[in-house]
């Protein structure tokens, strides 16, 4: 967890630094940035805790096998297809791709299959759209961002087939 | 809100069916403990988010990442996303006090594409250790033009679908 606390202690300075430039700038400007923070803040916190406590819920009914048998060894670009369409539809959360795309790997997925699953998750998993980024971004730019970030898992695993890696 | 409650409701009735009371309760007291432990990232990011909306000049920043920042705002906004730290707790709220100080679709896509993919945070802490070194790193080699494609593509889409609009904002 030694990284977990380096990124905290990124994240805070960042935070930090960012603060003390704006009580340069005078106390007016660090007043109005705290107070815009604190209410983002009490806003979001009643959406994060549906999402973090439900998304649970959520991935334990979902059979991580039918996910994987989606992946399919060898399964060319039929199986990129599927891949996609699984990384959008699994649950958000730090693990739950990883953790699927490795058990892929191991019961013997292909890798560019498992890049484009991995790669679709990252981008467009449909609960982290809804749970994460609607929350805190304009909707209209969450819709078009997935949907213009379709093509890449695609290209993804074109690249990895054409360089023959991982 | 109210799809996703009747969702999670939905699901952990089926967790209870299955797994009885104490498999709901496993997966509670697992995820409350989550955010109690993500909260205090959340409030980083939302200070984080707020201080870069404040103390950021508007025009730099339409110069630097807005509609006509071409190539350069692209690589600028994929920069900031792979070096930006903390979870989607710091990227989201970042990424929308860019919108609202001037930075353009495309720009936006670059960096929220470039922490999702690039960025090191989820990397080093979950996929290193869960796939491995060598899947990782050629992950990450091969995600690195993903993010300029990505926004590249946002902002040649973005002024054909709102071509009147895009006009407005272009100084």
């Amino acid at each position: 967890m030694s990284a977990a606390l380096l990124i905290d202690i990124m994240l805070w300075g960042s935070v930090a630094a960012v603060g003390l430039i704006a009580y340069r700038r005078g106390p007016r400007v660090l007043n109005a940035s705290l107070r815009e923070g604190a209410m983002d803040f009490i806003n979001i916190i009643p959406r994060i805790a549906l999402g973090v406590i439900g998304s649970g819920y959520i991935a334990a009914v979902i059979p991580p096998e039918v996910i994987t048998a989606w992946l399919g060894p060898n399964s060319g670009w039929f199986g990129v297809a599927a891949a996609v369409l699984a990384g959008a539809a699994t649950p958000g959360g730090p693990v739950v791709g990883f953790s699927i795309g490795a058990v892929a790997l191991k019961s013997g997925g292909g890798t560019p299959q498992v890049l484009a699953y991995v790669i679709a998750w990252a981008l467009f998993a449909f609960q982290r759209l809804l749970l994460w980024e609607i929350p805190f971004m304009p909707a209209r730019f969450v819709w078009f961002r997935a949907a213009v970030s379709v093509p890449f898992p695609f290209l993804a695993a074109a690249i990895a087939m054409a360089i023959g890696k991982p | 809100m109210i799809t996703i409650a009747v969702l999670v409701a939905v699901s952990a009735a089926l967790v209870w069916r299955r797994d009885g009371l104490p498999g709901v309760l496993d997966i509670l007291t697992h995820d409350v403990s989550l955010f109690g432990g993500i909260l205090p990232r959340v409030l980083a990011g939302c200070l984080l988010g707020a201080f870069i909306a404040e103390i950021l000049p508007h025009d730099k920043v339409s110069r630097a990442l807005g509609p006509e920042s071409g190539l350069k705002g692209l690589l600028i906004g994929t920069a900031f996303g792979a070096i930006l730290p903390g979870g989607p707790f710091t990227a989201y709220p970042v990424a929308s006090a860019l919108l609202a100080v001037g930075a353009d679709f495309g720009a936006t896509i670059a960096m929220v594409v470039s922490w999702t993919l690039i960025g090191y945070g989820r990397a080093v802490a979950w996929e290193l250790p869960i796939m491995g070194t060598d899947f990782t790193l050629w992950r990450i080699v091969i995600s690195l033009p993903l993010p300029v494609l990505a926004g590249a593509l946002g902002r040649f889409v973005y002024v054909r679908m709102y071509s009147a609009k895009g006009a407005d904002d272009s100084e």
